[in-house]
């Protein structure tokens, strides 16, 4: 991620050979759809997988699968410590303090729902304030809305201006003695925007509130340092990261993890059961009742090792170039606006076209082979804030190249000729 | 041109389009003794159908709303279709005009009159909720409940 107006890194980007190869290195980047070859900007919803992830996987289940942390036996063992090696993984990579931190979880959904019922439930009661964004995706929503409805607390919301940024002040004026928590999205799924969550986490902890950040759309576009940063709790999605979908990660300050009550009960969070009485486990298995989605840890470890392999950085400034070259591109079209210009912004280019509803885009741009998203994004009432039903947007990803946006470009001529 | 813009063609004919940028019935009906909105989560279509029934007889027909061009253009042409038609006619034609858009009776167009430019959904299977919609909001409101949806 970066600041669009000083952007350009070209020198620092990914070299035309390298693009290729990570092409390569992507299976389904090779096959067609409706006879055409596949331009794949739809990575904000999904990544696509690169071999080495699908490799691992298979090689999991070929070779050293077992249940975890329960056998004496070498494949328990073996997969046990694949599983914690992917722990640490992700630790290094959001620079955790220490892996007891990083708790494996279904996704960013599931990693919210846990804070929600666990943390929320502990220290948020009647008349108790939590503040989000208007441009929270639905999973950093609903959770909280479901708490204050049993709690009786209720969700102050911080607004955006029209290109789409957070007003800094406005949040800021929203903070008081009530507030109990802040759960902010890191990087906009629908707009892009950049968040800036350090000065956040500052405001928050001027009044001694924690604060979450939903990193599902950061992690994958530039360097995430949770300690830096001083969130209390941080969340992402392996699928969004080139990683298998079903697992995800929720990191929490040892701290506050420690102090929380256990999310879901069950086998591997205790340390002792009877029936008059459970002492729970160490962090972070406390949080990881039942058998976890192993492959799924294996598989996101591959993923980061694969995305630290070319370079966060490298990564950050290829998709800053092409996200630069493709605003110019959209801006040029006749009739399309885009959605989303903040300043700071990554890799998302939503727009709207005069007198043409994002589905029929998507749709005439699929027959092309350009796979995009249309609709609200899971964020209604940023929709709303905006005063449109939906926008038709471009996500990209490592893989992605300017013959992409070119084509992505013809295509939406195509949707203009369709309908004029 | 490519198989691609032929498919394309027969999906966006003409008539939906004309249909799309100019609705038919397209108000609000303050006479209306029947009403429902429709909504589709997926893309956000949501429109309201108002209808004047007088002894099973559709009167009068009308919509509001936004959405796609498959959904406004159907949502217009049913508006046309239907006025001064029974509702069990109405039933009807949204059986046939079902089978058509979901491939399930593709040929099955005689008596669809300006509806069969809806055949070339059937290729677009992420499509036939938006043709559909307007016509499920229509049985709602027939049944007298408030809310269709598509999912
Ligand atoms: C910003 C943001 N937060 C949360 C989520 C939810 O992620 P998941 O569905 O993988 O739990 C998404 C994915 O759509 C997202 O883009």
């Amino acid at each position: 991620m970066s600041i669009i107006a000083s952007r350009i890194h070209h020198d620092e980007g990914i070299s035309d050979t390298n693009l290729r190869k990570i092409r390569e290195d992507f299976p389904i980047l090779s096959r067609k759809v409706h006879g055409q070859p596949l331009v794949y900007l739809d990575n904000a919803a999904t990544a696509q997988k690169p071999q080495v992830v699908i490799d691992a996987i298979k090689q999991h289940y070929a070779s050293n699968n077992a249940n975890i942390h329960r056998g004496v036996h070498l494949l328990s063992q073996s997969a046990t410590e694949a599983y914690e090696a992917s722990r640490r993984t992700v630790q290094r990579f959001l620079h955790a303090a220490d892996p007891s931190e990083i708790v494996f979880v279904r996704g960013a959904t599931e990693a919210i729902n846990l804070v929600a019922q666990s943390y929320g439930r502990k220290h948020i009661g009647a008349g108790d304030e939590i503040i989000l964004s208007e441009m929270e995706h639905h999973s950093n929503i609903v959770p909280w809305q479901m708490l204050c409805e049993e709690k009786g607390a209720r969700l102050r919301i911080a607004p955006i201006n029209d290109d789409g940024e957070l007003i800094l002040d406005q949040f800021e004026k929203l903070l008081n003695s009530r507030t109990k928590f802040v759960s902010m999205i890191h990087v906009s799924n629908a707009l892009g925007t950049v968040n800036p969550i350090g000065k956040l986490v500052e405001m928050a902890h001027g009044w001694n509130v924690p604060i979450l950040v939903d990193g599902s759309q950061a992690v994958v576009h530039g360097k995430v340092d949770v300690r830096a940063l001083d969130c209390d709790f941080y969340v992402f999605s392996g699928h969004k990261l080139y990683g298998p979908t079903g697992i995800g990660v929720l990191y929490g300050k040892h701290e506050l993890l420690d102090a929380m009550p256990p999310y879901q009960g069950g086998g591997d969070m205790i340390r002792s059961v009877t029936f008059a009485k459970t002492t729970y486990n160490d962090l972070p298995y406390k949080f990881e009742a039942g058998t976890p989605h192993v492959a799924g840890a294996v598989g996101l470890g591959s993923a980061i090792d694969y995305v630290n392999a070319i370079g966060l950085e490298e990564i950050a400034a290829h998709e800053d170039e092409l996200l630069f070259y493709g605003t110019e591109a959209l801006q040029s079209v006749p009739g399309l606006r885009l959605i989303g210009t903040a300043k700071e912004k990554a890799s998302v280019l939503s727009f709207v076209m005069e007198g043409i509803h994002p589905h029929d885009i998507g749709t005439i741009l699929d027959r092309q082979g350009i796979a995009i998203r249309t609709g609200h994004h899971c964020t209604q009432p940023l929709m709303q804030r905006l005063g449109i039903p939906a926008t038709a947007r471009a996500s990209l990803a490592v893989y992605n190249t300017r013959a992409e946006i070119d084509a992505l470009v013809t295509g939406i001529y195509k949707v203009k000729e369709v309908f004029d | 041109m490519s198989d691609m813009m032929s498919d394309l063609g027969d999906l966006y004919q003409e008539v939906i389009l004309e249909h799309s940028k100019h609705p038919r019935n397209f108000r609000v009906m303050e006479a209306a003794n029947r009403k429902a909105e429709g909504y589709n989560p997926l893309c956000g279509d949501h429109y309201t159908v108002f209808v004047e029934v007088d002894d099973d007889t559709i009167c009068d027909i009308s919509f509001q709303g936004s959405g796609c061009a498959i959904s406004k253009a159907s949502a217009s042409i049913m508006s046309q279709a239907l006025k001064s038609k029974t509702t069990e006619q109405a039933g009807d034609l949204f059986n046939k005009f079902h089978g058509v858009v979901t491939g399930r009776d593709k040929n099955n167009v005689d008596g669809l009159g300006k509806l069969a430019a809806f055949a070339g959904v059937a290729e677009f299977p992420a499509r036939v909720k938006c043709a559909t919609l307007a016509w499920h909001t229509l049985q709602a409101a027939l049944r007298e409940k408030q809310m269709a949806s598509t999912e």
